[in-house]
């Protein structure tokens, strides 16, 4: 309770520094170059002054802060993983030697591929179809709030809820996981499915989806109201049905939002640790990228250089979307 | 509505989002049905069967020769094989081999001549025309339905036992400033970045949104070497609340400074240009104007911002010491997958105390979320 209290005590002393700053830097500024009650010329000249100098002052905590916690650290990743484990000795490439060569990184790489092709397909998928259902009914939204809520769930949360559904107990007694008693119910044999290697993967994939589906079917539901009645009237009066409506007209109006909602899956997909972590932790041939870099951090006291490797390794997977994100920002900003 | 709301196709679409929703909430329900069972109840039954009354086979052992009264002559021991407890037998037996050889009721005939009768309540008597010998008392095998039992026992459990409840503090201690901090920073750079200009002003934006999307491993070695130099330096621990605190702060900046921006700059121009005739310096207008006329976008990133740093496990486990006052719920949550990976009712009521605050903030400020994930996801509308 006292930390709690601590805590709030620091929030209010740093949002008040915060405040302290920027009504601080501002009033010296306009103290040391006042604009007001000064003749025509020395003011606008004062006044071109501090409006070059006042963006920086609002700027500056901002940047300094994703200086030291971005862009430096993805510079110093870079660097470090040139270096051996303590990231005294240059050792050039060689960690991205051994990362081509370890059996563990290859089988990571291999489920990191599993998961980028299967989480956002369905996900996006999942979510365009529901999104599509629940606009037509008029319980639409209470069932939106329910498929939307795993998102609130934490990926630690949602990896016991689902190795409850998996939980595996011998045949022949009774089964307390979900998916076991339905699977005996249909007089199957129960499994311990997230021991059974590559199939395993599905199983862990599965919450992502589980999680993700929601995300996709609010934004992909604001983007289907968002489109212009007039299409779909006049697809109407040329007979099209209701198939040929959704996916001939539709869905083609709003492939860039598609293709945002799949390309912000892939990148979380990329990150995925929590869930792996908690439910195999690598075991049974599920290991990958992210939980893999997490090891070698620790591993044996702590690799820094392969650990930095196998971020980079990510970062560069990364890039790609990055790069396409910022030419559709660079293009919306022209357009306006 | 139109006459297709009628039809048979209508139907199937209400069968199917039933179906979907039904899939959807299951698991949750699960959870959290589970973690409000009696634990001997949970360990051997689904948690589907909960309403239902499950049957458990089990053994009582009568007591001893000693307790035996003489009656009418005869020699009787009786007793309650329930002991306690709530339930209803429908069958006993005296064997191991054939545990329910008798029905409740009946009067089963021991092997040493002694006469055993086991009632629906539980009560047993068991009669002798001679005086009973012998310091064990007879086993009592029986199949008995208990009822379903429902209790808050596994709650108090984890709260205190298990550290749950100090833990939910310590990922209190560490969402709440972690929420605030960054947004006043942020809306200060986003405000710059939408309204004033300046040499520069593309380049930023632009380096914002790569921001969006740098993956946090990238950032976990090289801090983790700079708080421990720094750490070093001043004679301070490396792994303190400041430290989580400013991280979460560094990693949440980008999206605060995008989703503020492009909400300030689809705010119309007209209200600041009059503002600014009227002689209102930047500063003004942002705190009078801008701040205000904001707060949707401010609510949306706080939302975000406290679901994402109360459900994060990364940051905390780096950045955090596992001691008893900084462990956070999700670490001590997969610490008790491991170490209590069989025990599910202390599995799930924890997992239940991990995920209410964000459910409890998704329920009550769902709108805002919706807005704040349109804003950032779907630009331009």
């Amino acid at each position: 309770m006292q930390q709690l209290l601590a805590a709030i005590l620091t929030m209010i002393a740093g949002v008040l520094a915060c405040a302290a700053y920027f009504w601080g830097t501002n009033f010296i500024l306009d103290r040391i170059f006042p604009s007001k009650g000064l003749s025509g010329k020395a003011a606008s000249r004062n006044l071109r002054i501090t409006n070059a100098i006042r963006p920086w002052l609002f700027l500056a905590p901002a940047l300094f802060a994703l200086t030291i916690y971005l862009l430096y650290p993805v510079v110093e990743s870079v660097w470090l993983s040139l270096h051996d484990r303590g990231g005294q000795n240059f050792v050039g490439a060689r960690n991205y030697g051994w990362m081509m060569n370890d059996g563990e990184f290859r089988q990571s790489i291999f489920n990191n591929f599993l998961w980028l092709l299967v989480v956002p397909a369905l996900s996006t998928f999942f979510g365009l179809v529901i999104a599509a259902l629940t606009d037509r009914i008029w319980w639409g939204n209470i069932a939106k709030t329910l498929i939307f809520m795993p998102m609130a769930i934490s990926f630690v949360g949602a990896a016991v809820i689902w190795k409850f559904i998996y939980d595996y107990r011998a045949e022949g007694t009774e089964q307390i996981g979900l998916l076991n008693a339905i699977v005996v119910a249909l007089g199957g044999a129960p499994q311990a499915w997230i021991t059974l290697p590559f199939w395993n993967n599905f199983f862990l994939m599965v919450i992502l989806i589980w999680i993700q589906t929601g995300f996709a079917m609010v934004i992909l539901s604001a983007a289907l109201r968002g489109i212009p009645e007039e299409t779909i009237e006049a697809a109407v009066i040329d007979g099209a049905n209701g198939w040929q409506i959704f996916f001939k007209i539709m869905v083609p109006q709003i492939w860039g939002t598609i293709a945002v909602v799949w390309t912000t899956i892939t990148i979380l997909v990329l990150k995925v640790f929590d869930i792996v972590l908690a439910m195999t932790n690598g075991q049974w041939q599920s290991q990958v990228l992210a939980n893999l870099m997490f090891d070698w951090m620790f591993r044996g006291g702590g690799d820094f250089g392969r650990g930095a490797s196998i971020a980079v390794v990510i970062m560069i997977l990364v890039v790609p979307i990055m790069i396409w994100n910022i030419r559709n920002a660079a293009k919306e900003m022209r357009s306006h | 509505m139109t006459p297709a709301t009628r039809s048979p196709l209508m139907w199937a679409v209400h069968l199917s989002v039933l179906l979907i929703v039904a899939l959807w909430t299951m698991p949750t329900a699960g959870l959290l049905i589970s973690s409000l069972r009696d634990k001997d109840q949970l360990a051997v039954s689904g948690w589907w069967t909960a309403l239902a009354t499950s049957s458990r086979n089990d053994v009582a052992r009568a007591p001893s020769a000693d307790s035996q009264v003489e009656r009418d002559g005869k020699f009787v021991i009786s007793g309650n094989v329930l002991d306690g407890q709530a339930g209803q037998i429908s069958a006993f037996g005296f064997s191991s081999r054939e545990p329910a050889a008798f029905k409740a009721g009946e009067t089963a005939e021991l092997t040493g001549g002694e006469k055993l009768t086991v009632q629906a309540d539980g009560t047993f008597e068991i009669v002798s025309d001679t005086r009973m010998e012998g310091s064990r008392g007879q086993r009592i095998f029986f199949t008995a339905a208990a009822p379903p039992r429902f209790t808050l026992d596994n709650y108090k459990e984890v709260l205190t036992a298990e550290g749950i409840g100090a833990s939910f503090i310590n990922s209190l201690t560490v969402a709440v400033p972690s929420t605030v901090i960054p947004i006043l920073i942020a809306a200060f750079a986003a405000y710059a970045l939408a309204w004033m200009p300046f040499p520069g002003r593309a380049i930023l934006i632009a380096v914002v949104v790569g921001l969006l999307v740098v993956p946090l491993q990238m950032s976990l070695i090289p801090l983790l070497k700079l708080y421990n130099g720094v750490g070093a330096f001043f004679g301070v621990p490396a792994k303190t609340y400041m430290g989580i605190w400013l991280a979460h702060t560094g990693f949440g900046l980008p999206l605060a400074i995008y989703l503020l921006r492009n909400y300030m700059a689809g705010l119309p121009r007209e209200i600041m240009e009059s503002a600014r005739v009227d002689g209102a310096s930047d500063f003004d207008i942002f705190v009078k104007i801008i701040l205000p006329l904001s707060f949707p976008a401010l609510a949306s990133f706080a939302i975000f911002q406290f679901l994402w740093t109360w459900n994060d496990l990364l940051v905390a486990i780096v950045f955090l010491g596992t001691g008893q006052d900084q462990l956070v719920l999700t670490g001590r949550l997969v610490n008790l997958l491991g170490s209590r990976g069989g025990n599910w009712e202390i599995l799930t009521a924890s997992a239940f105390i991990t995920i209410v605050v964000p459910l409890i903030v998704f329920f009550a400020l769902q709108r805002y979320l919706v807005r704040g994930l349109l804003a950032g996801s779907v630009k331009g509308g």
